[in-house]
């Protein structure tokens, strides 16, 4: 039975449950709500619960596990010597589970039926073209020891769904019973389903960190296969980024920290005042009017998708700025400063710009949260807004502002798509804003997108960068959380 | 409590500060202050009393044009200080405030040391010359809000670090620092406890030879101790206005009566 019938099946026996958990309940209470201990819904949820939640918990853990256990089962029937020379043993797997998959398609289109599709041998008949008929394409030939291995996976997979259907099944029926038989007016079925709830509540939470962890570890393994075949030492130390394929790159953090801290530098020189000056305006100066709409056209801004923002780079920035410093003769000031659109300064400014809403918006939740009494203090002896500002609200919103604008930072330092538009990709260390340079993240897009092998340290090398730029802004965001949050406490 | 001397009190007269003309305000539709005429004496304390929601602060506050700063505030009438007009269109508000400052009810110290809160109004008005006139106003301010002695050695420490009442008599210092002449004070003892207050009322005491001073309290008894005028508003009206011991002893509205004796609050 297909996995969406069974869990249909599970959800409609958990129905059921729910329905008659409810009335059996109801019945022993003699058809009087009062006198049972809970709701009568709690009752049914009780049932309902037993039935699904166990059932469906083996039915996902049961898929997760069971390729896992097939694999290993079946890679152990390909023999040492059987796997050609220049391949792997994945790779080989890889042929079997395809050829397996083929043949269950050739099946269900029912171009063969499951007899002959057990019974094929490899040196009677054209498996190859056969599936190709059936619209899968194999690579290669198949060869006696792949198509026995794939058999036995199928004969595997088959077996092993057919022995799920029937355990998930059995443990919602018992469920389903042991609760129902529960189901009478002493037992407090609202206590149970508010454990329930909290269960639920636990597995979200438990699950956003699991997935962190998983997100982190697998990096983590990734890197130090990293460091297995390139020197940590030039990674870290080293002062160039060169990849090549004939095996002696040199790949070196340092020229792309270099170029994604300078960049998000000029973003947040853009963003900062800007951002800072609307949050006050709007804060302090602007009626009610103008703040019901100016704050949500702010707002907009962040809700562009930052390709758009890459393209406003490509297309505008990058042209008006060259027009600006470069093209000589050409030029507005006739400089030579700047040779091509791409420059540290396009994908700043541009970065910068999509930085301003989100400094703004979160300098005037600050701002407004300085108590007002301190306004009027101020005002009171005479001081006027701007001086009010400077001197009282905004000293004491500071920490605020500061962990506002790390939580910026660390926004530019993980920004991509403006930089693979507006910045380039030569990787140097330069301090002329007008010449192209690249960051971590879009190294790390061109790493994983090559044509390379996967094992290689030119692809590798992203893991490392992704953990490298993972420690960076982490601890950005933890030293601005702890700013911000010390700063919460002085008002509360 | 010692009514007695509030009744021996003399009073002589004296000459009139602030004037204020059929003064009404509005929060929007709300009509918060009804024709009030009031006349407060120089070297006087003035009580506000009344219950509360009954315009007291808000009145106050249209004394240095702090209403200014709400949106949906209005005021007409005429409001004299030294018989000009502070609603006049030449009158700038913030030198306004300079001249009639302002205390309020929760102590609000600059998130600055002590000595920062108490300099404030000076440099801002560029009262000092040099650094030392302003530590010199700065010791002379803190001593007349009687805190000199407890804070002389931690005046870079932060102002927010004092106790309710040292914070509460380090704002009277930063509101005298600015020398002004009128001083408004809304509820300044209402989240002190009672030794602070004392302290708070001796030196509102002292401070009336110098300044006239208005104050607005909650306590029956604060305003019959150091006040020697009362203005008792109801729901927005000036309802009765005279001296603190006829007010307390012998009032004429009997709107008045029943607040004192505690009938309406
Ligand atoms: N900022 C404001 N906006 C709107 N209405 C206000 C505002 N401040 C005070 N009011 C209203 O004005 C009236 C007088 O308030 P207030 O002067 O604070 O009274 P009191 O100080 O005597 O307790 C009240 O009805 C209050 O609701
Ligand atoms: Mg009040």
């Amino acid at each position: 039975m297909p996995t969406f019938w069974l869990v249909v099946l599970l959800l409609a026996l958990s129905a059921l449950g729910f329905a008659m958990g409810r009335r059996r309940a109801l019945a022993s209470a003699g058809g009087n709500p009062r006198n049972l201990h809970s709701l009568p819904n709690y009752y049914g949820a009780n049932v309902a619960m037993s039935t699904a939640v166990p059932a469906l918990a083996i039915l996902a853990i049961w898929l997760l596990v069971q390729p896992i256990v097939i694999e290993n089962r079946v890679s152990a029937l390909i023999p040492e010597t059987s796997i050609p020379e220049n391949t792997s043993l994945s790779l080989v797997m890889s042929d079997v589970r395809r050829l397996a998959e083929g043949l269950d398609e050739a099946v269900n289109q029912s171009f063969l039926t499951q007899k002959q599709s057990f019974a094929l041998d490899s040196a009677t008949s054209d498996i190859r073209s056969d599936l190709g008929a059936v619209g899968v394409a194999l690579g290669s030939e198949v060869r006696p020891e792949v198509l026995e291995a794939a058999q036995s996976y199928r004969q595997l997979s088959s077996s092993g769904a057919t022995l799920m259907t029937v355990v998930a099944v059995l443990s919602a029926l018992v469920g389903f019973f042991l609760a129902y038989r529960n189901s009478d007016k002493e037992f407090r079925a609202r206590n149970v389903v508010e454990r329930g709830v909290m269960a639920l509540l636990v597995l979200a939470a438990s699950l956003a960190i699991l997935t962190t962890v998983g997100i982190v570890l697998s990096m983590f393994f990734e890197t130090m296969n990293f460091f297995g075949l390139h020197n940590w030492r030039d990674f870290f130390f080293g002062t160039t980024w060169a990849p090549n394929f004939r095996g002696d790159s040199e790949l070196s953090i340092l020229p792309l920290l270099w170029g994604t801290l300078y960049i998000s530098a000029i973003a947040l020189m853009v963003a900062v005042p800007v951002g800072l000056f609307a949050a006050i305006y709007l804060s302090e100066y602007a009626g009610s009017t103008v703040r019901a709409f100016a704050k949500p056209l702010l707002e907009i801004l962040a809700g562009i998708p930052t390709i758009v923002y890459g393209l406003f780079a490509l297309l505008t920035v990058g042209p008006l700025l060259l027009k600006l410093f470069g093209q000589g003769e050409n030029g507005v000031f006739g400089l030579t400063w700047m040779s091509g659109a791409t420059s540290v300064l396009t994908a700043g400014v541009v970065m910068g710009i999509m930085l301003i809403p989100f400094v703004s918006s979160l300098s005037d939740d600050i701002i407004n949260a300085v108590p007002q009494a301190l306004r009027d203090g101020s005002l009171g002896l005479g001081a006027t807004k701007s001086e009010t500002v400077r001197q009282v609200v905004l000293p004491a919103a500071l920490p605020g502002i500061v962990g506002a604008i790390l939580l910026a930072a660390s926004r530019a330092i993980g920004e991509t798509m403006i930089v693979v538009m507006g910045a380039g990709a030569i990787a140097k260390f330069s301090g002329n804003p007008f010449e192209s340079m690249t960051t971590i993240t879009t190294r790390i897009v061109s790493q994983l997108t090559g044509d390379t092998d996967f094992a290689s340290p030119e692809t590798l090398v992203a893991f490392a960068l992704g953990l490298s730029l993972f420690v960076l802004t982490l601890g950005l965001n933890v030293l601005a959380l702890y700013i911000v949050r010390k700063y919460r406490e002085q008002y509360d | 409590m010692n009514t007695m001397n509030v009744m021996d009190r003399t009073l002589e007269t004296k000459t009139t500060k602030i004037a204020a003309r059929d003064v009404n305000v509005y929060y929007g539709d709300t009509h918060a202050i009804k024709d009030v005429n009031v006349k407060i004496e120089a070297n006087t304390v003035t009580a506000f009393i009344g219950p509360s929601g009954c315009g007291k602060s808000t009145f106050l506050r249209c004394l240095n044009r702090m209403n200014d700063t709400i949106d949906i505030c209005r005021v007409t009438g005429d409001i004299l200080l030294d018989g000009e007009d502070i609603y006049d269109k030449r009158v700038d508000p913030v030198q306004l405030r300079a001249k009639v400052g302002m205390v309020f009810q929760k102590p609000n110290p600059f998130p600055k040391s002590i000595f920062d809160n108490v300099s404030y109004g000076p440099r801002i008005h560029g009262l000092a010359r040099n650094k030392a006139e302003l530590e010199e106003i700065v010791e002379k301010s803190l001593r007349r809000a009687a805190i000199w002695e407890e804070v002389k050695d931690r005046l870079d420490a932060p102002g927010t670090g004092l106790s309710g009442g040292q914070q509460q008599r380090l704002c009277i210092a930063r509101a005298i620092a600015t020398e002004p002449e009128v001083l408004l004070m809304d509820e300044p003892c209402s989240a002190l406890d009672p030794i602070a207050t004392a302290q708070v009322e001796e030196l509102i005491d002292e401070l009336r030879a110098s300044y006239s001073v208005v104050i607005v309290t909650h306590s029956m008894q604060q305003a019959a101790r150091v006040s020697q005028k009362t203005a008792f508003f109801h729901l927005g009206n000036l309802v009765e206005f005279g001296p603190t011991g006829q007010i307390f002893t012998n009032p004429e509205d009997p709107r008045t009566e029943s607040y004192i004796t505690g009938r309406i609050g």
